[in-house]
């Protein structure tokens, strides 16, 4: 048992740490950590900047211009930009497709594409869920019908997330519909200014504009841009949510949530106590805390399991599902320990206005709210269990 | 980084599961349990020859180990095996008598067996509020008070017990047979003693005692913990083979949703609970080792309840019987909570440490 780093794990932190203090800009992490949304060019900003350095695809071999970085230094990485107030690279084309197309994409696909992930000619956003295909993906309806050299689309996605900011739109679409439910799904690709590919936005719980519905009418997409052969496309579909689904934990998050409730239960008033002298409101703080220690180690022995075997095992589901109740109980707490000042609706007046609210906790209500998503996307917490009654219980 | 144990402790793991496997299934575990003297001395004398006190103390005070993993790994086995012998308080004893020059191989070798007696009727965790009195009385001491629930006072030679002599704490020894005694078996196995102490003659072990023995007692808990993740283990694997057999309305009922979650959120918190042991083992020597114990005691205290009332409650009726060795985990995960501070005095011990931050 050691549950210390290498010397070399800690010369890549300091490292990693240094560029991050020099070359993270420091409006794109203020407005990260007060929780407001990150416009495009700012993503795009940030990307470069990792581009430049080699360090933008962190899951990719190295020969296809990734990292090639171990489960462990990918977790250092995360964990010091979490600290560091960086935004999280975009999956979309980092880690789902990407990985999809080295796995199952042809040479000339992958020529292609992987270099327009990384330069950001490209922003992809994901076609998965349909308003009938959620937890039960395999349900979809969308359909792909051959015409000569392409698919004519029909049909309707849902949930895709910063779909306004795409250009190109990964899909799962139904190829044979005589198939059982699993067989007959292909995996195509396709440019969102093809004729009858629609965007629209759907507003989310806070008032954001995150997600968006797009829909398919008779929209001709070449038969070349599929990944992968014909109706083996849940194959992949599969393999892309294992992706989805690691570091999904988001322990990095939780931390710095967790350091802004302690400062901030310090600070305010309640009883003529400080809050954190409360004993109700420290048992619970102190409660999380607890829970949030234990899921740094879990964390770390899955990563090192991750290491030894070369890929996570199916308990990695077990992180999501735990870290995502860890992260929504720490934004209840914080919502709560900020009172009625959680309630201001965010909009461009209060924006950087420090007069009003502190700018660390603008917005909080807000993103209390949109974090009741964590528990739903990437596969519902209950989809989880299942998967894990079946692979790691064997029920 | 690497969370597997080393050769030495998997030989020891090894060596003391296999034991516990050959001679103490749980029929033989039950039937000494649960009988004066609430253990069995034939096989505490063999687990002493295996080494297992001695992996409990590091090289320098005779023993092979003394490491927070060292204790972890003795534990584990012992937990999974649901062994009632009075390892824990052989466990107190060395670590507090290892502030004094004492020689500890007479405790080491299981011939001389001591308890260590600290809570009391009105204050089972908090040292502050200990009442038992020492005086001097000549050369010696006397000491007044009632110590409750001593863990293998019945079967020691000898017992250290925490007094008071004015602000301070000392450790006391008196012989085993020296108060007044009433010896009792426990709902979970094992035995325990109160102790009327009045004007007992005692010898002085250790003048302000007090941060010796709050690192026992971590020593202790850390122990605990480690029991626990072991009993979790086997009272898990028990619970999943019974829903993978066990058919009801024509299908196994570990194909039942309902059962199914409730099963995946079992081990999760398990999961959680060990992480938590090991990150405890591993700062047994920094300064936040007391913040670091009380963490994975208040973690464990949540999780065995949860274990041990949810695996009953999925096995049924079948886990209300004294037969099903169920329901021996499930009354071991439960007590331990109340060993050496439970989850609500453990979680205040890190409230005050954010608070203090």
């Amino acid at each position: 048992m050691d549950l210390s780093f290498s010397p070399e794990e800690e010369a890549f932190r300091a490292e990693v740490r240094q560029f991050l203090a020099e070359e993270l800009p420091e409006d794109i992490a203020r407005r990260n950590r007060e929780g407001r949304e990150l416009e495009k060019a700012d993503m795009d900003r940030w990307h470069a900047i990792l581009n430049a350095r080699g360090w933008l695809a962190v899951t990719w071999p190295e020969e296809y211009g990734g990292t090639g970085w171990t489960p462990v230094q990918r977790h250092i990485f995360e964990e010091e930009c979490a600290r560091a107030s960086a935004p999280r690279t975009l999956s979309f084309g980092l880690a789902m497709l990407g990985p999809v197309l080295i796995k199952f994409g042809t040479e000339a696909q992958k020529a292609e594409l992987l270099p327009r992930i990384l330069d950001g000619r490209d922003w992809w956003c994901q076609g998965y869920s349909e308003p009938g295909a959620g937890s039960d993906l395999a349900g979809l309806k969308t359909r792909a019908e051959r015409d000569g050299d392409d698919y004519v689309i029909n049909g309707q996605k849902t949930w895709t997330t910063l779909g306004q900011h795409a250009n190109r739109i990964f899909c799962l679409v139904r190829t044979d519909p005589d198939a059982k439910k699993q067989a007959g799904i292909s995996f195509v690709l396709a440019d969102l200014d093809t004729p009858g590919i629609e965007m629209r936005p759907i507003r989310l719980i806070e008032g954001g504009h995150e997600v968006n519905e797009v829909f398919f009418t008779d929209a001709r997409v070449p038969v070349a841009n599929r990944v992968g052969e014909e109706n083996q496309g849940w194959t992949i579909a599969k393999y892309l949510l294992t992706h989805e689904r690691t570091n999904i934990a988001g322990v990095g998050f939780s931390i710095q949530a967790f350091e802004n409730l302690c400062a901030l239960s310090r600070k305010s008033r309640r009883n003529g106590r400080r809050m954190i002298d409360d004993p109700l409101f420290a048992a619970r703080l102190a409660r999380i805390e607890i829970d949030l220690e234990a899921m740094k180690i879990t964390n770390l022995r899955m990563l090192s399991d991750a290491t030894k075997n070369g890929q996570p095992g199916p308990e990695s589901s077990m992180l999501k599902v735990k870290g995502t109740v860890i992260r929504q109980a720490l934004n209840d707490l914080s919502r709560r320990a900020l009172g009625p000042a959680a309630a201001p609706f965010p909009s461009e007046d209060l924006e950087g206005n420090a007069a009003l609210v502190d700018p660390d906790q603008a917005a909080n209500a807000a993103r209390y709210f949109n974090n009741r998503k964590i528990s739903i996307y990437g596969g519902s917490n209950e989809i989880q269990k299942n998967i894990l009654a079946k692979t790691m219980l064997g029920l | 980084m690497d969370f597997e144990k080393t050769d030495d402790r998997r030989m020891l793991a090894d060596s003391l599961d296999r034991f516990l496997a050959d001679t103490y299934p749980i029929e033989h575990r039950n039937r000494v349990a649960y009988a004066a003297p609430f253990h069995d001395p034939e096989r505490w004398a063999e687990l002493a020859e295996l080494g297992i006190l001695h992996a409990l103390v590091p090289e320098e005070r005779g023993g092979f180990g003394g490491a927070g993993f060292d204790v972890f790994t003795v534990f584990e086995s012992l937990g999974r095996a649901l062994c009632p012998e009075p390892v824990l308080p052989a466990l107190l004893v060395l670590r507090a008598l290892m502030a004094t020059e004492a020689d500890l191989e007479p405790i080491l070798s299981g011939t001389r067996r001591y308890a260590l007696a600290v809570g009391e009727p009105d204050a089972p965790y908090d040292l502050d509020a200990i009442e038992t009195t020492a005086a001097r009385s000549g050369a010696g001491w006397t000491l007044t008070g009632r110590k409750s629930v001593v863990y293998g006072a019945q079967t020691a030679d000898a017992i250290l017990v925490v007094a008071r002599d004015g602000d301070a704490l000392g450790l006391y020894e008196i012989e085993g047979d020296a108060a007044e005694r009433i010896d009792y078996g426990l709902i979970d196995g094992g035995g325990a003693s109160d102790l009327f102490l009045d004007a007992t003659p005692a010898d002085l072990v250790l003048a302000d005692a007090e941060a010796a023995i709050r690192e026992a007692l971590d020593w202790g808990r850390l122990a605990l913990c480690a029991e626990a993740v072991g009993a979790m283990d086997a009272a898990r694997d028990m619970m999943l083979d019974y829903m993978r057999q066990r058919t009801q309305f024509g299908r196994p009922i570990g194909s039942f949703q309902a059962l199914q979650h409730r099963a995946v959120e079992m081990v999760t918190e398990i999961e959680q609970a060990r992480s938590l042991t090991i990150l405890a083992a591993a700062r047994m020597d920094d300064p936040d080792r007391a913040r670091h114990v009380s963490m994975a005691k208040n973690l464990i205290g949540r999780t065995t309840q949860l274990v041990a009332e949810e695996s009953v409650q999925m096995q049924g009726g079948i886990a209300m019987t004294w037969e099903y060795p169920a329901s021996h985990y499930a009354k071991r995960l439960t007590m331990i909570d109340t060993q050496l501070g439970d989850a609500d005095w453990h979680l205040e011990q890190v409230m005050a440490a954010l608070q203090a931050a």
